[in-house]
């Protein structure tokens, strides 16, 4: 058996313990929501220690950044969280446009908000239906499913794309929304309230759902400040930040929304929280599309699809075609140089990008900062004495997506 | 020779009864989920459960190298061998029973226990660790809510003075409602959960729950040795349907008698309940082991003891 001399535990080790059962919960496990692994080391049926093994699905996106211009990774964020992928756009788009430092127009703007929060009801609702299914209440997962395809057959009306959407360009968005997808999409919004009642129906009365999530996982806010949460798993805990609201990117200074907060930051909790902001996000979508201005969707400085890694080379001063004699230089100086940190609030937390720029086309280091992965290691304290059926609900009530956790 | 073709028959029908109750389960938990169910094969996918059982037969019995092989072959038999040898004792109708014996309860209860057994050497034999959870979950879970189970069951007992299940039927029928449920309702309430436990279906899954350990007892199982299991927890369904019928539904007796089929009213009570199972499994959450055990002991096993009591003082006085 695993010994327990790796570091000292926090449950206290009685004798007769030193055999503790050992499971590895992955990673091809069907509650772990896809390749995470779990090293369990369990007395009976409780967890004694939780050991977070991440890293089955990493694909090396931060080196691959390093050799591929900004435009070209945008594609590979649709990966990241491919659950809500337009929210990975418009995450990256706005931290590279705050490096390369292009204003956006406005209706750009407006239509990023309106793509994020759409995205973050995909992501609410994959979670929920998951979340529900690990509990056990299988009908939910379904009826979200539901929900969640009409959504995405907007995402395909917008992109051409129902999840890997890479819908954002730099500077702006690829192209202009279409009348009939904003009539779509208003007939959802005005829906989906109704919608989200049914689900509450379906599991929020339910002596049984109550039970599983009530007292469970219990975060208290200093912790879950110590433990890098973000997003509505820190909300849940009672502390108010919200990157919509304390560093606000492209519209969301411009709609009224208001940020829901829990108390005891148990499981259900963060179920709750996440059910309110599914109904912030109906409400914003609303606004943005009553605000939705006329005007270009790309700003005039965005660089060219095919983005240059520098200027052409340009003729050397004092040479002249009348001498026959050209000397060419190049001109690397065309991006700025330094680094940038920009965050914007995923449906899973907040989703940083952070870019080393020595000035050439391409990043010299990028790092992305990603919730789920924070989230995870988070796990191992919020396990600790917990039972094995308590696990899976705070797997899913945590909102881990291993896409983004291992990028 | 009768007595071989009859057990040919009942044999025969259950097992059909077994792959067309999977067919209903898939089509009322798919329209209450939105969705359609089977479709594909044959007509409105009435195949679908043919196919599926050709699929388990010819898939490859994969043995983990590190079981212990006797148990793991005797398991599923186990449990197959005594969720079948409950239909027995089943009156379907009035005189339709293979064996009419004076203990036909018991006989039941003993089955079911039984059944248990092979739940748990399937959990060990497979030495792989969510099936020994899945096995352990089991045999709590069972021990705790026989109990339960058997407790609600005096009342009815009582009332009708026997062990014998036609007897029980009859009994009923002379009495005041015509079924037990209604002055049992304490009785029949705790026999229903109890039942669902009994038989490991929602919300009471937990030895098989799919997001915790897998698939719990029968992880390592496959093909033919997964469908025996799947064959016997329908059969167990069915089993406890049957009883919840005869103790409190009034058996085989309706309002009026159907012609040329005295078993109509027992099956439709029966799939009345199978309609039951599968509802509480499109609608509920799963327990948690420690609120099963809870539930078990701190409520369900007081109520069955209030109720006997209750029936005892009944009897006595009136």
């Amino acid at each position: 058996m695993m010994g327990t001399e790796f570091r000292n535990l926090a449950v206290p080790v009685r004798d007769g313990e030193s055999e503790l059962f050992t499971v590895q919960m992955g990673p091809q496990h069907p509650a772990t929501h896809g390749v995470l692994k779990l090293n369990l080391w369990m007395d009976g049926e409780t967890v004694v220690r939780c050991d977070p093994d991440a890293g089955y699905l990493h694909r090396g996106f931060e080196k691959i950044a390093e050799n591929k211009t900004y435009a070209q990774f945008l594609p590979l964020t649709d990966r990241l969280d491919y659950i809500s992928a337009m929210a990975n756009n418009v995450g990256y788009c706005v931290a590279v446009e705050a490096l390369l430092r292009i204003e956006v127009p406005l209706r750009a703007q407006y239509i990023r908000t309106m793509v994020a929060e759409m995205a973050r009801i995909t992501g609410h609702l994959l979670w929920l239906a998951t979340h529900a299914l690990d509990i056990g209440a299988m009908t939910v997962f379904l009826y979200c499913f539901r929900e969640r395809g009409l959504l995405l057959d907007l995402f395909e009306e917008l992109s051409g794309a129902r999840l890997t959407t890479t819908y954002t360009r730099i500077g702006g968005v690829r192209q202009d929304v279409t009348a009939r997808a904003m009539e779509k999409l208003a007939r959802f919004v005005e829906e989906f309230p109704s919608r989200i009642a049914e689900y509450e129906t379906l599991i929020d009365t339910n002596r049984i759902w109550l039970k599983r999530t009530k007292g469970i996982g219990c975060v208290s806010a200093e912790q879950a400040v110590q433990l890098g949460f973000t997003g509505p798993s820190l909300r849940a805990s009672g502390v108010d930040y919200d990157v919509r609201k304390h560093r606000p990117y492209c519209a969301y200074d411009k709609v009224q929304f208001e940020v829901p907060i829990g108390v005891n930051g148990d499981v259900y909790d963060r179920y709750r929280c996440r059910m309110e902001e599914l109904r912030q996000s109906a409400l914003i979508i609303r606004q943005c599309l009553e605000q939705l201005p006329p005007g270009a969707i790309v700003a005039d400085n965005a660089p060219d699809l095919v983005m240059p890694l520098a200027r052409p080379r340009q003729p050397m001063a004092g040479s002249s075609l009348a001498t026959g004699y050209i000397e060419l230089v190049p001109n690397n100086d065309v991006y700025p140089e330094g680094d940038v940190y920009v965050s914007i609030e995923g449906s899973k937390g907040e989703l940083g990008f952070y870019f080393v720029s020595d000035g050439g086309g391409r990043p010299y280091r990028m790092h992305i900062r990603s919730p789920s992965y924070i989230h995870i290691g988070g796990l191992a304290t919020v396990c600790e004495g917990v039972l094995v059926a308590d696990v899976i609900a705070i797997i899913g009530s945590l909102d881990v997506v291993l896409g983004e956790c291992d990028r | 020779m009768a007595l071989v073709v009859h057990m040919l028959i009942l044999v025969g029908v259950v097992l059909l009864h077994v792959a067309y109750a999977t067919y209903f389960e898939r089509k009322v938990i798919g329209h209450m989920q939105v969705r359609m169910g089977p479709t594909r094969v044959g007509p409105l996918g009435l195949l679908q459960p043919i196919a599926d059982g050709i699929k388990l037969f010819f898939k490859e019995d994969v043995i983990p190298g590190c079981a212990d092989r006797t148990l793991f072959y005797a398991a599923p038999i186990i449990c197959l061998v005594a969720a079948m040898a409950n239909l027995a004792v089943l009156p379907f109708a009035s005189g339709l029973v293979l064996a009419k014996i004076n203990i036909g309860l018991l006989f039941v209860f003993a089955m079911s226990s039984l059944a248990s057994y092979g739940v748990v050497l399937a959990g060990w034999a497979s030495n792989s660790k969510f099936s020994f959870l899945g096995g352990l979950r089991s045999m709590s879970q069972v021990i705790s809510y026989e109990i339960a189970l058997g407790l609600s069951l005096v009342g009815v007992m009582m009332m009708a003075g026997s062990l014998d299940l036609s007897e029980i039927v009859a009994a009923q029928q002379q009495s005041r409602f015509g079924i037990y449920a209604i002055p049992q309702f304490l009785g029949f309430f705790v026999f229903v959960v109890a039942m669902l436990a009994e038989t490991n279906r929602a919300p009471f899954d937990l030895p098989e729950a799919e997001s915790e350990l897998v698939a719990g007892y029968f992880t390592e199982y496959s093909g033919i040795r997964f469908s025996l299991f799947f064959m016997a927890e329908y059969i167990g369904m069915l089993v406890m349907a049957s009883i919840a019928t005869i103790c409190f539904l009034g058996g085989w007796s309706g309002p009026f008698a159907v012609p040329h089929v005295p078993f109509f009213w027992f099956a439709a009570k029966i799939y009345g309940i199978m309609f039951f199972y599968f509802w509480l499994r499109a609608t509920l959450p799963r327990y948690r082991y420690d609120q099963l055990m809870s539930l078990g002991w701190k409520v369900l096993i007081p109520l069955a003891l209030l109720n006997i009591v209750v029936t005892g003082f009944v009897k006595t006085i009136f």
